[in-house]
């Protein structure tokens, strides 16, 4: 099929190779077009966005603020952006805009109050009937546990757990070694079983 | 009983972030270690629970119309930015969305009113037109009139049902399998519809006749998370429409407007 074969391949070339989207839209006005090319490669991780935001905050409202904030700050860091994952930066923006909010709005909670290298030994117990009771819990108690975790565990479980993310994702979204995103995962992974034990237990 | 190797590996073994040879290790070693092998399956029944109760919270629609607002008024250089540090009152939120929304009214009714004054370019229509084509063949489930891969069943499949013949090409190696192709409707007349795809993406290109119609390529538009491209080649006209990347829907066109590399046998 040589249909496309012969012909003006200069002109199209032209203006293909210069691989510059917004030079293909010189009739937008830069900040019009910037404003578009954001919305359309930030704006699809809206509820990765708000996913964060909602578990850091534990609260609609506030979660939606901070999501805001965070797009408005994404939006003036844009140009700066290099290409790359775009869910890891912009949840890296989320994140520290909620622990911000946090600090200004809830200065009460510490953000850490654990040892954080300190490898847990910590046994979650008897394992079959466990298994039985995590196959059972119903939403409502697994909301309550990962909501009850100390942020720096809930952020690790909630990036791996409900984002998917690589353990390479989660230490740049929260600035630490891959060996702190393993170490915090098991321990949130740990203390998670605790209370969901706990609180199956009292159910039965 | 315990063992040494269930701290520190199944965790990992679970997340999929052992490198090969420590998987294949690991593997092995479960099959042998009851210890080892109840912890992998207590982890998987908390991720299970964990998944299957859709603990990920949707952000709310109001939420990205809030959004796009903010970032129009950002760029519009309003006092936002610098009068108010940090956290802006919602009511501020809400009523720049009733000024938008207001704004959207007006527009709409004086649109309305004076169609003759503000007739949209024969560009814009088509774009529109195409748009809407898009959308509807992704939510009619209209997609395609014959599914193939091959360019010579999709092509013989419009002779004796348009007019023309339209150009076909499968671009599978490149990436952009060919998946099928349809008749649909635009300006007024019947078009060749050929649908690619690009991993989960779909692109509709629309293909008419246009003897007058020059090589230049233009970007006509975006909406709602859709691109559209128009080019000329050949005698005939085409349009693509899809959400795939800006740069994916870019290369694409490069690739239909001067044709696949030849592939080394």
């Amino acid at each position: 099929m040589t249909v496309f074969a012969a012909g003006n391949k200069k002109d199209a070339l032209a203006v293909l190779q210069a691989g510059d989207w917004k030079a293909a839209r010189s009739t937008e006005v830069p900040g019009a077009a910037t404003r578009e090319r954001f919305e359309q490669v930030v704006l699809p991780h809206l509820d990765a966005a708000y996913n964060l935001a909602r578990w850091l905050t534990r609260n609609e409202q506030d979660a939606q603020d901070v999501t805001q904030e965070s797009f408005l700050r994404a939006f003036r860091f844009f140009d700066g952006y290099q290409g790359g994952n775009m869910r890891a930066w912009l949840l890296t923006i989320v994140r520290n805009t909620c622990y911000t909010w946090l600090h200004q709005n809830r200065p009460s909670q510490s953000a850490v109050e654990f040892d954080e290298e300190v490898h847990s030994s910590e046994s979650p117990g008897d394992a079959n009937p466990e298994i039985q009771a995590l196959a059972s819990a119903d939403k409502e108690t697994l909301r309550r546990a990962l909501e009850e975790l100390p942020e720096v565990f809930r952020e690790a479980l909630v990036l791996r757990e409900l984002e998917g993310m690589s353990y390479k994702e989660i230490a740049d979204v929260t600035s630490v070694s891959l060996g702190t995103v393993m170490s915090r995962l098991a321990r949130a992974r740990t203390r998670l079983r605790q209370t969901l034990g706990a609180a199956l237990g009292k159910e039965s | 009983m315990s063992c040494e190797l269930t701290q520190r590996y199944v965790p990992g073994y679970l997340d999929g972030e052992l490198d090969l040879v420590r998987t294949i290790e690991m593997e092995a070693h479960l099959k042998g270690c009851p210890v080892c092998a109840q912890e992998l399956e207590s982890l998987k029944a908390l991720r299970a629970g964990l998944q299957r109760n859709s603990l990920a919270y949707a952000a709310p629609a109001v939420l990205r119309e809030h959004i796009q607002s903010s970032l129009r008024e950002e760029l519009s250089g309003t006092d936002a930015r610098e009068g108010k540090s940090g956290w802006w009152p919602s009511l501020n939120i809400w009523q720049l969305a009733g000024a938008f929304a207001l704004l959207a009214l007006i527009s709409v009714t004086s649109w309305q009113l004076t169609p003759r004054l503000r007739a949209p370019s024969s560009d814009q229509r088509i774009a529109a037109e195409v748009f809407a084509s898009h959308v509807r063949s992704l939510e009619a489930n209209h997609l395609m009139d014959v599914a193939s891969t091959d360019q010579h069943t999709v092509k013989p499949w419009f002779d004796g049902k348009l007019d023309f013949s339209p150009p076909v090409e499968d671009l599978a190696s490149n990436g952009f399998p060919l998946v099928g192709g349809r008749l649909d409707y635009l300006e007024g007349r019947e078009v060749a519809a050929l649908v690619y795809q690009r991993r989960k993406h779909l692109i509709n290109v629309f293909v008419w006749p246009d003897p007058s119609g020059t090589s230049s390529t233009q970007t006509i538009e975006s909406r709602q998370g859709y691109n559209i491209m128009k080019w000329s080649r050949g005698g005939f006209q085409f349009w693509a429409v899809s959400d795939v990347a800006p740069p994916d829907l870019t290369e694409f066109v490069h690739l239909l407007q001067v044709g696949a590399p030849p592939q080394t046998k």
